[in-house]
């Protein structure tokens, strides 16, 4: 069993879970993840870790929460406990010197970007950093990200932070007037798939981390394959991270929608039950 | 003195086809007895050369027939410490009910079906739910690591422990039993069962941590700091093959493994009241000719599909058990031989369509012996399909090798062993299917009883050197 010692809204639908997993604290690296279970009937699920406390054991990750398993972690109170946490799991990101490091996110992947954007610093890099969100409301670690970074460009839909447009606008904007050699981007896979071909263009390098479904996270299942240089890979064991400019988004894509059918039966399914268990209580 | 076998019974076809509840419901008392009475108790018996962990089958048909089954679990035990799981599904017919006397004039004692007799009966009379769980205390003051806890892993686990070393089991799923209970579905070896056979061996000092990956949460090398006197490697052959041909990653393609682990490990015939889900149409197709294919089929026949089993060699040919083909047929799965895939056709949207497939034709046997399938020219026909599952092998998980350079490997991730389970590093041993490929519950125990034997030697003579602090113990 594995305890929530916090839990707080970061955003609307957003929140940063930490939780007591002490040898996953002690191992984990930026870019890797852990598979979770809440409880005996729960899925497994994929979670990126965004920040960690070796000392006290602790682990963070943002809960962006959209379907039935993450509505219930994003509900979890202090000193509640779940069932299963498994990990580091993946390949680390790849720190070394590039030189200048752009680092491109939305919203809740901003979490995700934060461990690997901190440490590409922390060994010599200049990193900027672009942030996307729908509105002002969305976006999550900007503060984090200004402790460290050389420059933090904001880009919302509606224009009401940073200027208007989305993350990838301010990624070519960036790129006009400052060549990167490595663009990092960590997000919805069809902005993964812009901001890649926007870096192609501009001649950096390009990774990206790919949220494909997984079950065990150990290269087991399969379910995580993905195309990457017309060559079937694992992203649960060789990924999560790839060269951006080798992966099949279009598949990705595909693969990521296998389940949205059975997704939309399991939360309502969920918010059917919570309903009832809140008109018990009301009684 | 002829007698018939006397049948364990049954649920009838039509009805299973409708739950995941076990097929074979076992012998009665009654019935066990009357089956025990048949074996002609061979002095130089053939059945215990075919049992690789050497049974001594006619001792505990002497006692089943006296209706002494506590003696005779015990007299299983000492051989083996999964007497229910492999009562279900070893393959008897090749191995120990294969070498039967009686074999030559009528049919086999079934040997499987009385040891799980045996097994049941004495689980259901276990006192409480659970056995009294020892406290872990070493008699020797020796720490002995196992990674993974399927068959062979368990296995060194009990050994190790009857041993008097005390032994910690490091599993990288939520739960304990490795392919047991990811791999085999519930119909076959029901999931309370291998709870109850990891129940019993955790009451002999076990201890068993799941969510652990080694070569992720920690490595071999940390193990030994951690003071552990040697470590053993059972980590399986969990890695899903594919055939490398176009469209397999459209949606609906699953590997073997991805199919049974959500239906099976996840339960997922039970979504939503389980969270995971998984997509069955109605026309699945199988492709591959082991145990593995036949219990994809039969599940997904369970969850109201029409199945066809694709294999691209013919029936004599598929390594499947005997008795699961015959399963498979009477719950109305279909079987086309000589058929192999080529391609995927997308419907448009990423699902899959159709199986492009072309007709094979059997040579001269290869170096397994069996004869090798090659196309037939010009024959190539298209099948509709909803649901493709590919069940053709596993290769050996490599998560340990990779991380673990020292160790050595040979190609496809089979860790070297000499012929007591030793490999390259100092202190480290493995069997089962990390050490073979994809190979058999009850082989895998073999070698892992093989390997505790060699592992026990190490760590005694290791010991002579220096005293260890008796139950110091980080875990």
């Amino acid at each position: 069993m594995y305890e929530i010692s916090d839990n707080k809204q970061l955003a609307p639908g957003y929140n940063l879970l930490k939780i007591n997993a002490p040898l996953v604290a002690a191992r984990i690296e930026p870019g890797q993840f852990v598979v979770l279970r809440i409880d005996e009937r729960g899925e497994r699920i994929p979670m990126t870790v965004c920040d960690y406390d070796r000392e006290e054991g602790i682990i963070s990750m943002v809960v962006h929460a959209v379907g039935k398993t993450t509505k219930r972690l994003s509900i979890l109170k202090p000193g509640e406990k779940i069932l299963n946490v498994a990990g580091p799991l993946g390949v680390p990101s790849a720190i070394k010197k590039y030189g200048h490091v752009a680092g491109v996110c939305r919203q809740g992947t901003a979490a995700a970007l934060y461990p690997i954007m901190r440490a590409m610093k922390e060994e010599g890099n200049r990193v900027t950093v672009v942030i996307g969100a729908k509105s002002r409301r969305e976006i999550i670690f900007e503060e984090e990200m200004r402790a460290f970074c050389d420059r933090v460009i904001i880009k919302t839909d509606d224009g009401s932070a940073g200027s208007r447009g989305y993350a990838v606008h301010g990624l070519t904007e960036l790129l006009k007037e400052d060549r990167a050699d490595l663009v990092m981007a960590i997000g919805p896979t069809t902005m993964m798939k812009t901001a890649s071909k926007i870096a192609i263009a501009h001649g950096a390098k390009v990774l990206v981390s790919l949220g494909a479904i997984m079950l065990d996270g150990t290269g087991m299942c399969g379910a995580c394959r993905v195309t990457v240089g017309r060559k079937t890979r694992f992203a649960c064991v060789q990924g999560p991270e790839f060269d951006g400019s080798l992966v099949d988004f279009d598949e990705l894509k595909r693969r990521q929608r296998m389940y949205l059918k059975a997704e939309k039966i399991s939360l309502q399914a969920f918010e059917r039950e919570k309903e009832t268990e809140t008109q018990k209580t009301d009684r | 003195m002829k007698r018939k076998r006397v049948r364990q019974k049954k649920q009838h076809p039509g009805e299973r086809i409708k739950n995941f509840d076990e097929v074979v419901i076992g012998y009665t008392e009654k019935d066990a007895v009357e089956e025990a009475r048949r074996c002609l108790q061979c002095r130089d018996a053939g059945c215990r050369k075919g049992c690789p962990v050497e049974i001594d089958i006619p001792g505990f048909i002497k006692f089943i027939k006296e209706r002494e089954f506590g003696l005779a679990l015990e007299t299983i035990k000492k051989n083996n410490y999964l007497p229910a799981v492999c009562g279900r599904v070893c393959p008897q017919e090749v191995q120990c009910e294969g070498r039967c006397i009686l074999k030559k004039k009528q049919e086999p004692i079934s040997i499987g079906g009385l040891e799980r007799f045996v097994a049941d009966y004495m689980l259901k009379r276990m006192p409480g739910q659970n056995p009294p769980i020892v406290p872990q205390v070493s008699r020797t003051g020796k720490k002995a690591a196992v990674i993974g806890s399927g068959p062979a892993g368990l296995t060194v686990a009990a050994s190790l422990s009857e041993l008097g070393h005390s032994v910690t089991v490091f599993e990288a799923l939520h739960e304990p039993g490795g392919v047991l209970v990811y791999g085999i579905p519930e119909f076959r070896l029901p999931k309370k069962i291998i709870k109850k056979e990891v129940e019993y061996i955790k009451s002999l000092g076990v201890d068993i941590k799941v969510d652990v990956v080694i070569g992720k949460t920690l490595f071999i090398k940390d193990l030994f700091d951690m003071g552990f006197d040697a470590v053993f490697i059972a980590t399986g052959a969990g890695l899903p093959k594919f055939l490398g041909i176009p469209g397999e990653n459209l949606n609906q393609i699953y590997s073997g493994n991805e199919f049974l682990f959500r239906i099976n490990f996840m339960k997922a015939y039970m979504f939503p009241e389980y969270d995971t889900p998984v997509n069955v149409g109605e026309r699945v197709f199988v492709i591959g000719g082991g145990n593995v294919a036949v219990d994809c089929a039969r599940c997904a026949r369970r969850m109201g599909a029409r199945v066809t089993v694709l294999y691209r060699r013919g029936r004599d040919e598929m390594p499947a058990r005997s008795e699961e083909i015959r399963h498979a047929v009477e719950e109305g799965i279909e079987f086309r031989y000589l058929v192999s895939p080529v391609g995927f056709v997308d419907d448009g949207n990423g699902n899959v369509e159709a199986v492009k497939c072309i007709k094979m034709q059997l040579n001269d046997p290869d170096r397994t012996g069996r004869r090798r399938p090659v196309p037939v020219e010009g024959s190539e026909f298209v099948i509709e399909a909803d649901t493709v599952i590919i069940a053709i092998g596993q290769s050996p998980n490599l998560l340990v090798s990779v991380a673990t350079p020292d160790l050595e490997v040979s190609g496809d991730g089979v860790i070297k062993v000499d012929g007591d389970g030793r490999t390259s590093m100092k202190g480290v041993f493995a069997a089962g299917d990390i050490t073979t490929g994809t190979a058999t519950v009850i082989k895998a125990m073999g070698a892992g009883k093989i390997a505790a034997r060699a592992m026990h030697e190490y760590i005694e003579r290791k010991g002579n050197g220096r005293k260890e602090i008796a139950g110091r113990n980080r875990t």
